[in-house]
């Protein structure tokens, strides 16, 4: 079996959720508030809602779109701002203006917006990950595999979607150790294309693992 | 095997590894936990099994509290409630009195460490006698409605802390320093929330007088106007003409008139139907009520009132579907339509009873996603990693 250039250390994360005494009561404050929060806001708020909820696909896909569905009931908008991929846009800044657009387009056909109490607001937050290098270190594609189907679902976000939208590592950490360190190309490229929108942690472990699982049977043919 | 070891078996894939790993990174580092007290629910309860926990990843974790005398204890309830938007004024001379317990308790006990949080009013002012640390406010209430005047006093103190800590983002009130969420969470293997053998289960069921020949309807929580249990024997009425089901509500009432009121009408709902059945039950009845949501078919928590109750993770534990008031903790407890239904209205809650009773495949799947959501987002093992992750962005 191949062996990498340089072990993978698969590292885990506890996100530290961080309240900005930032809110909207209504929908034209989140487009006030949403073109003046930090970009870890945002990213807080859409990307965030796969590590929030790791084992199920819910049906709002970011906390902008619940909000708007649940405490706004403002269905039209919560559907358009839930159809909004985090993981299509080249940067944090292009995901704010998509939901300020959308927020503001919306806004343009409405008549007056409902104000909600402050308990029902959208209350903006930011999360710090602690970062934790877990277990044993994969340096061939079946230790890669063990560590992948063993580790804390926080490692599949971390590698998978971290470190897209926030290291600019465009494929992914798996993806691109599978290409430099292990020398796997096509692999690499299958990983890079998985799509995460949409879909839990777990299931997105489970799509990694069958291309794994593949590419192993196919080294043992 | 130990303490620890055990919570392996029930904790999410992979979380035991990376607690580990963080215990181990905060070894060599002093946690201290400060509390008004050792006894009761809220803190205490969460502390009671947290800090041996602690113990047994091999972190140097202590628990200290407050006392004072009955002037101390009564300044405090005020200013609680008074925080909470509560129509209470603390005295002046009650205020001093707290400050001046608070420093006498800070001359005695060992306050040194490397991460001290100190839980609610009680303990906030040994803040001023802090020496070295990291220092964290954790409030475990929501403050963001507080009375002026009391804010006014408390404010000060808070902002000597290095950090606050909040249930959720909306209980937060203005302040001058960082303030984190952290959901509080439940204990998987306490009398509350552990296995039961179906004949210990009968047992306890047989002493409550709980039969289970019929559906039954659960709600457990205090009779009290926040925790609506009027609303749920009215919403239990719409439900009864077209399903044979039975309402138990088990809760302990309280000693204020408005309680006592709610109560003599549940009394009088279930004179007047068998299948109404009120339980009083004291808070630290844990092996009846963990009993009590094992045997539901469905279990309600339709508070009106903002606040983190725990009640639908620990039916989700169970594997129920919960039906829950759209406020506060059980909105962020409930993911709607996979683990159960928030609802705003008697109207609702019936309605979701009955969608559930007619569509009996979904109870089991609702029940199943409630267990998963409830083991990755609310069990102690989290809220460990929630400490120490603190302790290693605040006191590394």
């Amino acid at each position: 079996m191949r062996a990498a250039t340089h072990p993978f250390v698969f590292t885990g994360c506890v996100e530290l959720r961080q309240t900005l005494d930032v809110h909207a009561l209504d929908e034209r404050e989140l487009l006030d508030r949403l073109r003046e929060v930090p970009l870890d806001s945002i990213f807080f708020h859409t990307h965030g809602y796969f590590l929030h909820h790791r084992a199920f696909t819910t049906a709002w896909g970011n906390d902008f779109a619940r909000w708007a569905a649940v405490e706004v009931r403002d269905q039209v908008l919560a559907e358009r701002l839930a159809v909004v991929d985090p993981f299509a846009v080249e940067t944090l800044d292009d995901l704010r203006e998509e939901l300020a657009t959308i927020v503001d387009q919306h806004l343009r056909g409405l008549g007056a917006v409902v104000r909600l109490p402050f308990a029902r607001g959208f209350h903006f937050q930011q999360s710090r990950l602690v970062e934790v290098p877990l277990g044993p270190r994969a340096t061939n594609l079946r230790e890669f595999r063990d560590g992948l189907a063993a580790v804390d679902a926080s490692a599949i976000y971390l590698h998978m979607v971290h470190a897209r939208a926030r290291r600019g590592r465009a494929a992914g950490d798996f993806a691109e150790w599978l290409r430099t360190s292990l020398g796997q190309p096509a692999l690499a490229e299958q990983f890079g294309r998985i799509d995460t929108y949409l879909t839990s942690l777990e299931r997105v472990r489970g799509r990694l693992l069958d291309l794994v699982d593949r590419a192993l049977e196919e080294e043992a043919e | 095997m130990s303490r620890i070891a055990e919570y392996r078996q029930v904790a999410p894939q992979g979380a035991l590894d990376i607690l580990e790993r963080l215990a181990a990174r905060a070894r060599g580092r002093r946690l201290l936990h400060v509390s008004g007290g050792r006894l009761g629910g809220g803190p205490a309860e969460a502390l009671r099994a947290a800090v041996p926990l602690l113990g047994d990843l091999g972190v140097d974790a202590r628990w200290e509290v407050t006392g004072g005398d009955p002037a101390y204890y009564a300044t405090v309830r005020t200013l609680q409630a008074a925080l909470e938007g509560g129509e209470r004024v603390p005295s002046e001379e009650g205020l001093e009195r707290y400050l001046a317990m608070n420093r006498v308790s800070a001359r005695k006990l060992d306050l040194e460490a490397d991460l001290v949080l100190a839980h609610d009013v009680p303990p906030a002012s040994l803040v001023e006698a802090r020496t070295g640390g990291r220092w964290i406010w954790r409030c475990h209430f929501d403050c963001a409605g507080a009375q002026h005047g009391a804010w006014a006093f408390f404010r000060p103190l808070v902002e000597r802390f290095d950090a606050a800590v909040f249930s959720l983002p909306q209980y937060a009130h203005r302040l001058g320093v960082p303030a984190f969420v952290l959901h509080p969470s439940i204990d998987p293997l306490s009398d509350r929330n552990r296995d039961l053998a179906p004949r210990e289960l009968q047992t306890v069921l047989a002493t409550l007088r709980v039969a289970q020949d019929k559906p039954l309807l659960l709600q457990v929580g205090p009779f009290t106007r926040g925790h609506d249990p009027l609303g749920v024997v009215n919403a239990y009425r719409i439900v009864k003409k077209h399903h044979d089901v039975r309402l138990v509500l088990a809760g302990a009432a309280g000693e204020d008139g408005e309680s006592l009121e709610i109560l003599a009408s549940l009394r009088d709902a279930a004179e007047h139907d068998r299948d109404i059945v009120v339980l009083e039950l004291p808070v630290d009845a844990h092996v009846q009520l963990n009993a009590l949501q094992r045997a539901a078919t469905i279990v309600l928590q339709k508070s009106v009132q903002e606040g983190f109750d725990l009640g639908p993770a620990e039916a989700m534990w169970k594997g129920k579907p919960v039906i829950g008031g759209a406020t506060g903790g059980i909105a962020q407890q409930i993911l709607h339509d996979v683990t159960g239904y928030l609802v705003r209205s008697v109207e609702g809650a019936a309605f979701r009873i009955r969608h559930l009773l007619n569509n009996r495949e979904l109870i089991p799947r609702m029940g199943a996603a409630g267990r998963e959501h409830a083991r990755r987002a609310f069990l102690i093992t989290r809220h460990l990693l929630d400490d120490l992750a603190l302790m290693a962005h605040l006191a590394p």
